[in-house]
């Protein structure tokens, strides 16, 4: 059983990610923020579910969709929103947008653009513990897209010959950019086989059962230290807008309409709500009280990035070296 | 006869469909070819029409790329488009090793034509690798076209002259060129492959550029006529082979040249081309060159910082009035617009 405390603390993280995002979209158009934005409204659960319970020494690595994996393990909002804007307090100091993001004092160690491309780096990063001889876990989020590219399947073989302490995390929310799963991919691919034939011990839950996600994932984290082995999750979901961008796209109509219904009756965080209310822990006006607290707080921290300074040029002067 | 004025990404869209009529062999492939934003409208829709022509591929670079090698040593005449530069490096190995010297390790016996679109991004906080444009890592290795084409007129004759080629070609497009507009001539218009272009005539100073810095180049040849100077504006069109024939010849008439590359010039374009002019026209009194290019940094996503890394027209007038021992007064007044190294214009608001 979870306790009341995490429950809520669930609901929470959910709820953080989510009025963040919301945010961002609808202040985007202000053209602040000046970056190309993939926002993960919809894949709260997996990010929450995977990161909760994690040290700060446990490494999280990401990819272009990467704001709610950062922000569920603890990556700091203001520096989030201060690199969404380009200001010298963002997390890369503006160099890197919201394609590029990390906080290491809390374990979020990167995310790179080029799909697929922070695999093996979370894989080395892996073997660095390794090396090292630390107990640390190291956690990659990669999309359905990314288990195409060469890489996935190389990082997979290296982590099972070398017995690393690494959790593959595949969101597979069915479309890259436009282009749906089943136009890319045999129907007969079975992801949790492929990792099981590379000698990977693999699971796959509801990407939008939060409970789920967080119960089976905490015994994982658990299997991969006692064993020293990699494991590989696979979380269905769904993003609910635009591939990049603040906007709805549903009318290019390249997601079918019952697709997208069945996935809006799914999400992860409506559910939740309703669920801790019927189980009483949870009453609406504690539920307003909760959401309130988290917007009050982006209200600010967005007040803070956009009230910060632009980097000047010396911070670009001391990367040259031709 | 009346001239049509199109865009860039228009142009390259009927193109290509005329190719694909014309010439059955010819396939198109790239992610999101046959999406809803048809690569910037590039290939929009014509999967409609060329049913078992147009493919949507997984994410797999590298292998796709061998793939389609093995299409082109098959007959077939694959096109393959990445919407970043930077995607296409994950293919790298395939290129430089397989493409490129395909026809040669083969003793001439089999050769492998096909097209390589790359889209060099810009702006809108791109940062570091989504808007490399890395034209020179290309251009290094032999058995390969390098196209650059910078407006509707040379994106039509570019392509046209591709498809005909026996050799891989590799053809750059700037994200900011696809929503230019010019002059569009009729659909079986070709230009010469390794021809570069005086678009502009002159005489005291010579502007070389390609791609993207074409378009600086010519804006700074607008400034530099308010001056009194005239500049002659050469695009380079193709960067393999290279024509340094016409830059020679100009480069003689105006004795001062300023090569402006698309991205670094460090090892860049610019270095070949400086290079080239200066082991030729050794014996050229007074002869002067510079050459321009982005800062010598990653690029930076936020625009405060992204604007000073470009070279715009500004610099390059700057870099002409000292070459030409002049004071232009009240220069100041042409730094550029706010906007001008975030976005092509007022209405590109990202995200891509
Ligand atoms: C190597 C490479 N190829 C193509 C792209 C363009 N691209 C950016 S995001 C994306 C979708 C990837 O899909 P997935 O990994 O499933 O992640 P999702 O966007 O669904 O979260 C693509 C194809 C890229 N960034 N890098």
């Amino acid at each position: 059983m979870i306790s009341k405390k995490i429950q809520i603390k669930l609901l929470e993280e959910m709820l953080k990610i989510r009025l963040t995002e919301e945010m961002i979209a609808k202040k985007y158009y202000e053209q602040k923020m000046r970056c190309p934005i993939h926002l993960s409204i919809g894949q709260e659960a997996t990010a929450t579910g995977v990161c909760f319970g994690l040290k700060d020494s446990d490494k999280v690595f990401s990819a272009h969709r990467s704001h709610a994996h950062y922000i569920a393990k603890g990556g700091s909002i203001k520096s989030l929103l201060s690199e969404l804007h380009g200001k010298i307090s963002g997390c890369a100091k503006g160099l890197g947008g919201s394609m590029h993001l990390l906080d290491l004092n809390k374990g979020f160690s990167g995310a790179v653009p080029i799909v697929g491309s922070s695999i093996p780096i979370a894989t080395g990063t892996a073997w660095a513990n390794k090396l090292k001889k630390l107990n640390d876990l190291v956690i990659i989020f990669l999309g359905d897209g990314a288990t195409e590219e060469g890489v996935f399947f190389e990082s997979l073989d290296f982590a099972s010959l070398k017995k690393l302490k690494i959790l593959f995390v595949c969101e597979n929310n069915f479309f890259s950019v436009y282009s749906p799963i089943d136009k890319r991919q045999s129907k007969k691919r079975n992801l949790c086989k492929i990792a099981n034939s590379l000698g990977i011990k693999s699971t796959f839950i509801d990407g939008n059962d939060i409970e789920n996600i967080y119960l089976k994932t905490k015994q994982i984290k658990k299997y991969i230290k006692k064993n020293s082995e990699p494991f590989f999750l696979l979380l269905n979901t769904f993003r609910y807008i635009e591939h990049c961008g603040p906007n709805n796209d549903d009318h290019l109509k390249y997601r079918n309409i019952n697709t997208i219904k069945f996935w809006e009756k799914k999400c992860p965080i409506v559910n939740y709500q309703k669920k801790l209310i019927k189980r009483k822990i949870l009453d609406h006006k504690k539920l307003t009280k909760l959401k309130k607290k988290i917007f009050n707080t982006l209200i600010k921290s967005f007040k803070y990035a956009e009230e910060q300074n632009f980097p000047t040029k010396k911070i670009l002067n001391e990367f040259i070296d031709a | 006869m009346l001239k049509k004025i199109k865009k860039y990404s228009e142009v390259i869209k009927e193109t290509l469909d005329y190719n694909l009529k014309k010439n059955k062999k010819v396939v198109l492939m790239g992610l999101g070819v046959d999406d809803p934003k048809g690569i910037f409208g590039t290939t929009l829709n014509l999967h409609k029409k060329y049913k078992n022509r147009v493919f949507d591929l997984p994410t797999a670079e590298n292998g796709f790329t061998g793939f389609a090698l093995g299409l082109s040593i098959n007959g077939m005449f694959p096109v393959i488009t990445h919407q970043r530069v930077e995607f296409s490096l994950l293919a790298f190995e395939q290129f430089v090793n397989q493409i490129a010297k395909w026809n040669f390790m083969t003793g001439g016996k089999v050769s492998n034509p096909m097209i390589i679109r790359l889209i060099i991004g810009r702006g809108w906080g791109q940062g570091p690798q989504h808007s490399q444009s890395l034209e020179i890592l290309f251009s290094h290795i032999p058995g390969v076209n390098v196209l650059t084409p910078s407006t509707p007129q040379s994106v039509r004759g570019l392509f046209n002259s591709s498809f005909k080629e026996k050799k891989p070609t590799i053809i750059f497009e700037h994200r900011w060129l696809h929503e230019t507009y010019g002059n569009s001539p009729k659909l079986n218009y070709f230009t010469k492959i390794g021809k570069a272009k005086i678009l502009k005539s002159g005489s005291d100073i010579t502007l070389v550029g390609f791609s993207y810095s074409v378009i600086n180049c010519l804006e700074s040849a607008k400034i530099l006529k308010k001056f009194n100077i005239s500049a002659e504006v050469i695009d380079l069109q193709s960067l393999r082979p290279l024509d340094i024939n016409t830059i020679l010849k100009s480069a003689k008439k105006t004795k001062n040249i300023i090569i402006v590359d698309n991205g670094w010039s460090f090892y860049g374009i610019s270095a070949e081309i400086s290079a080239q002019v200066a082991e030729k026209l050794c014996n050229l009194k007074n002869l002067k060159i510079d050459r321009l290019g982005n800062k010598n940094t990653p690029m930076p996503s936020t625009k405060s910082l992204a604007k000073l890394c470009y070279v715009n027209p500004y610099d390059i007038v700057v870099s002409a009035e000292k070459m030409l021992n002049k004071k232009f007064k009240n220069l100041k007044k042409f730094k550029l617009k706010e906007y001008y190294a975030d976005q092509p214009n007022k209405n590109f608001l990202g995200p891509f």
